[in-house]
C-alpha cells in the first residue's frame, strides 16, 4: 500500500446552523489524481474549504500522513504540503501575474521543483505576461496564474477547486494538458469538477457526491454511466 | 513676490500635514481601518521623543531613534491585542475602540505630563533659515518636507518592492485567500500598525521641534491628516503627500488674507477638492 497523504474521517461541516457535509470519508495515496464530481451545491467546496482550514472541524476528522490537522488555520495546513487552487481562482488584483506567483511561495521554506522558471517553461504565456495586472487576462490565463501560484509552495498535494468552471471546452484542455508535468513534479492531486468528463480522464479514482454525502467511489473504470448518473443527481425512479 | 513665499512656505507646512497622514493613509490602505487615535499616537510619540531626550540627555533627532522601535512594538502590540478583534464586516466598532484608545492616550498623558506645554528643542536649528531671493526657507520646514517625501518614497518601496509590500497588498485585496498562501493577516496587520506608528514618531519629532504640544493636541492633527489622506484619494501615499500640500498651502494663503484664516481655509479647500473631485486626487483603481 503506498502511503496515505490525505484523508478524511466522517468529516462533518456546518454554516452556522446548516449542515452541508454529513460524514465524508475520501482518501488520497502518494501519486494519486483523485476526482470530487458532484452538482453545484454537493458540497465539493465546502470540503475543500474544511481541508485547508477555512472551516472549523474536529482534529481526527482530517489527517495528514496520519497527523489529525482538522484544527489547523490555512498557514499551517499549507505548512503540511498541501496547497489549493480555490474555486474562481481568487487572483490578487492589485499583483502582476508574477506577484502573484511569488506570493504562492510567501511561506514555503527551501526551494524545490516548482521556481518561477519552472512555471513560466511549463506555461510560457504567463512569462509574456508577467508584468500585466493578474485580473487582466483572460480566464484560462488567470487559472493559469492560480495553478502556478499554488504550486509555487512545492506541494506534496494539490487541491483544484472547478479548474474548468467558466472555461471554453479547449481551455480547459489545455489546462489539464499541464497535468502529467504537475504529476512528474511529485505532487497528488484532487481535481473538483461539475464538469465530469476532464475528470474522469485524469482520475486515478473518483468520488461522487451528493447533498454533503459520498454517494459512489472507485476507479473510473469500474463505475458505469448510469452508476455515475445515479450518484449525481439522485437515482431517477 | 510675497505669493511666492507664501505658497513656498505652505508647501512645507504641507510636509508635517503629510507626515501626520501617512501611517493613517498606510493603515487605512491596508486594512480599512481608520484609527481615530491617530494624532494622539503622534502626541504620545512626541513626550516619548521628550523623555528619552531629557533622561538621556539626547538631541531629539538620537532620541526619536529610541522611540522608533518603542513605538513599533506599540503598534504591534495595539493591534495584535485590541484592535484585531475588531476588524470585521462593521465598520462601527474599530472606529468606537479608536476613539477610546484616543481619550486613555489623553488622559494618561494628561496625569504624566500635566497639561503644560513642552517642545522640543535642536538649538540653533529651531530657526535657522536660508535665504533664497525673495523665499526664505526655515531648515526645519525643509527637513520637514524632505522627511516627508523620504518617508513616502520608503513606504512606497517597501510596499511595491519588497516580500512584505505584496503580503500587505495580498491580504487588503482578500485576507482569505491570502492565509491559503500562509500569509497571516493578523500578523500582517500588526506589522503594518507598528510601521505607522514609526511613521507617526518621525511626524511627532517634527511636531515637537516646530510647536508647541501638550495631551489634548492629538485631534486637530488627526483631522488635517484625515483631510490630507482623503483629498490624495484613500490608500495612495503620493495622494497623501499632495493632500497635505493642498491642505498646507491653502492654509498658508489664508492666513496671509487674514491671520484667522488660516484653519478655515484649510477645511475649505479640503471641501472643494470634494467637490471636483469625491474620491479624492488620485484613487486606487480597485476600491
Ligand atoms: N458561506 C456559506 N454559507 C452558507 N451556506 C453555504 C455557504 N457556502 C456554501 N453553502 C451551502 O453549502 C452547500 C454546499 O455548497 P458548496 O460546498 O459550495 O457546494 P459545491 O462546491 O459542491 O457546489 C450548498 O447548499 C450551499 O448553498
Ligand atoms: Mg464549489
Amino acid at each position: 500500500m503506498t502511503e496515505t497523504l490525505l484523508s478524511t474521517h466522517g468529516l462533518t461541516a456546518f454554516y452556522g446552523d446548516f449542515q452541508a457535509l454529513f460524514g465524508v470519508d475520501i482518501e488520497l495515496h502518494r501519486g494519486e489524481t483523485v476526482a470530487i464530481i458532484g452538482a453545484n451545491g454537493a458540497g465539493k467546496s465546502t470540503l475543500m474549504r474544511s481541508i485547508t482550514g477555512q472551516l472549523r472541524n474536529e482534529p481526527a476528522m482530517i489527517r495528514s500522513k496520519g497527523e489529525a490537522i482538522g484544527t489547523l488555520d490555512a498557514p499551517d495546513v499549507l505548512a503540511r504540503g498541501i496547497a489549493m487552487v480555490p474555486e474562481g481562482r481568487r487572483l490578487f488584483p492589485s499583483l502582476s501575474v508574477e506577484e502573484n506567483l511569488l506570493i504562492g511561495a510567501h511561506g514555503r521554506k527551501g526551494g524545490g521543483y516548482w521556481q518561477l522558471e519552472t512555471i513560466y517553461e511549463m506555461m510560457p504565456i504567463l512569462r509574456e505576461r508577467r508584468h500585466h495586472g493578474g485580473t487582466a487576462l483572460s480566464g484560462g490565463q488567470q487559472q493559469m496564474v492560480a495553478i502556478g501560484r499554488a504550486l509555487m509552495s512545492n506541494p506534496e498535494v494539490l487541491l483544484c477547486d472547478e479548474l474548468s468552471l467558466g472555461l471554453a471546452p479547449v481551455v480547459v484542455k489545455e489546462i489539464y494538458a499541464a497535468f502529467p508535468k504537475i504529476r512528474e513534479s511529485g505532487a497528488s492531486i484532487v481535481v473538483v469538477e461539475q464538469d465530469i468528463g476532464q475528470a474522469l480522464k485524469v482520475a486515478d479514482r473518483v468520488y461522487c457526491m451528493m447533498e454533503g454525502r459520498v454517494t459512489l467511489s472507485g476507479p473510473p473504470g469500474t463505475l458505469s454511466r448510469e452508476a455515475i448518473h445515479d450518484a449525481y443527481f439522485g437515482v431517477s425512479a | 513676490m510675497i505669493w511666492v513665499d507664501t505658497i513656498v512656505q505652505g508647501i512645507l507646512l504641507g510636509g508635517l500635514y503629510a507626515l501626520f497622514a501617512a501611517g493613517l493613509s498606510l493603515v487605512f490602505g491596508i486594512m480599512r481601518l481608520v484609527n481615530l487615535a491617530h494624532g494622539d499616537l503622534i502626541v504620545l510619540g512626541a513626550y516619548l521623543i521628550l523623555t528619552a531626550s531629557t533622561v538621556f540627555g539626547l538631541n531629539p533627532f538620537l532620541a526619536a531613534l529610541i522611540a522608533a522601535p518603542v513605538m513599533f512594538g506599540l503598534g504591534w502590540l495595539l493591534q495584535a491585542h485590541v484592535l484585531n478583534r475588531v476588524l470585521g464586516a462593521d465598520i462601527l466598532p474599530p472606529l468606537l475602540v479608536t476613539f477610546g484608545i484616543s481619550i486613555v492616550i489623553q488622559n494618561g498623558l494628561l496625569e504624566g505630563f500635566s497639561a503644560d506645554s513642552q517642545k522640543l528643542s535642536v538649538g540653533a536649528l529651531d530657526s535657522a533659515s536660508l535665504a533664497l531671493g525673495p523665499v526664505t526657507l526655515g531648515v526645519m520646514p525643509l527637513l520637514t518636507l524632505i522627511s516627508a517625501v523620504a518617508v513616502i518614497l520608503i513606504l512606497n518601496q517597501i510596499f511595491y518592492r519588497t516580500a512584505l509590500g505584496r503580503a500587505f497588498r495580498a491580504t487588503s485585496d482578500d485576507a482569505a485567500t491570502a492565509g491559503l498562501m500562509g500569509i497571516r493577516p493578523r500578523n500582517v496587520f500588526a506589522i503594518a500598525t507598528g510601521l505607522a506608528l514609526v511613521v507617526a514618531t518621525i511626524a511627532a519629532l517634527y511636531l515637537g521641534i516646530r510647536a508647541n504640544f501638550d495631551p489634548t493636541i492629538g485631534p486637530a492633527r488627526l483631522i488635517y491628516a484625515f483631510e490630507a489622506v482623503i483629498i490624495g484619494g484613500l490608500g495612495s501615499l503620493w495622494g497623501t503627500l499632495a493632500g497635505g500640500i493642498v491642505i498646507g498651502v491653502a492654509q498658508a494663503l489664508g492666513a496671509a488674507i487674514n491671520p484667522e484664516w488660516q484653519i478655515l481655509a484649510g477645511h475649505v479647500a479640503f471641501v472643494a477638492v470634494l467637490l471636483v473631485r469625491p474620491r479624492g486626487l488620485f484613487p486606487r483603481a480597485n476600491d
